[in-house]
């Protein structure tokens, strides 16, 4: 049996390489990999302790969560869609405008 | 053996998420995420949990997938067109993610001792056990997910529709 500290320390070190992706590439695209990167450093976590724990509430969660990111996706990717119409370009340092 | 096949996936789960962050093709990012899925889904079946490894990896890896890298296709991305930061800003994002992994770690420190309670059960991931699980006391959060998806589907349908009016003036 794996001990459940392996399964937190691989699940901290992809959300940090998400929240890194997010931070450091420009490419709206790739931000939104990253995201996923991050969703399923949580799905690791909740399958992990449901099984742990003995517990199915945490599997049925992780099944939400990926019904999430799919609507989540599609909508990002339709919004990037018009952006990309927009600008000709997916770097988001031109949605600045969108600060004020 | 088991901790054998742990660490091969894990260290393909963050050796293929790093490449995600790093490879300058938005291509190659795309099909490093499919491998840090795929290797996801191994780590599902360790634990496990059959249905929750397969649905990842046909909607994840699969439709998921699919819909990025259709999207880069689509808008013809590649090395030449992809923006770059300046390097200040490059390593104030490594610091930061740096500082967010400590802190993660130090706060789920304590988190393994309530994980000592019970020994685990071989089939509680199956499909039945969760099928009776999702069908009783997830009856509601399930229907609402239909609801969601549903939005969702409209909304991308109105987004990705051209910029003409929705309703054609009377001449």
């Amino acid at each position: 049996m794996i001990p459940i500290d392996y399964y937190i320390w691989l699940s901290a070190i992809l959300f940090s390489i998400g929240v890194l992706g997010v931070l450091y590439r420009r490419n709206a695209i790739i931000v939104v990999m990253c995201v996923e990167l991050m969703l399923n450093a949580v799905n690791v976590l909740m399958v992990a302790f449901s099984n742990y724990l003995n517990d199915p509430a945490g599997q049925v969660f992780v099944f939400f969560i990926m019904a999430v990111a799919a609507a989540e996706v599609a909508v990002g990717l339709a919004i990037l869609m018009i952006m990309f119409r927009n600008n000709r370009t997916t770097d988001i340092n031109v949605l600045n405008r969108l600060k004020w | 053996m088991t901790l054998n096949a742990f660490y091969f996936l894990s260290f393909l789960t963050v050796l293929s998420a790093l490449l995600v962050v790093f490879s300058k093709n938005p291509v190659y990012s795309a099909l490093y995420l499919v491998i840090t899925l795929a290797s996801l889904t191994g780590h599902y079946i360790l634990l496990n949990s059959q249905f929750l490894a397969f649905v990842n990896l046909i909607v994840y890896a699969g439709a998921i997938m699919v819909l990025f890298l259709f999207v880069i296709m689509f808008l013809n991305l590649n090395t030449d067109t992809e923006p770059h930061k300046s390097t200040i800003l490059k390593f104030t994002a490594t610091i930061c993610a740096g500082l967010l992994l400590i802190v993660l770690i130090a706060s789920l420190k304590g988190a393994e001792q309530m994980a000592k309670q019970s020994g685990p059960n071989r089939d509680m991931g199956s499909v039945k056990n969760l099928g009776k699980v999702l069908f009783t006391d997830f009856l509601l959060p399930f229907e609402i997910a239909s609801v969601l998806l549903l939005v969702a589907m409209i909304g991308s349908v109105m987004l990705g529709k051209p910029d003409e009016p929705l309703i054609k003036k009377p001449k």
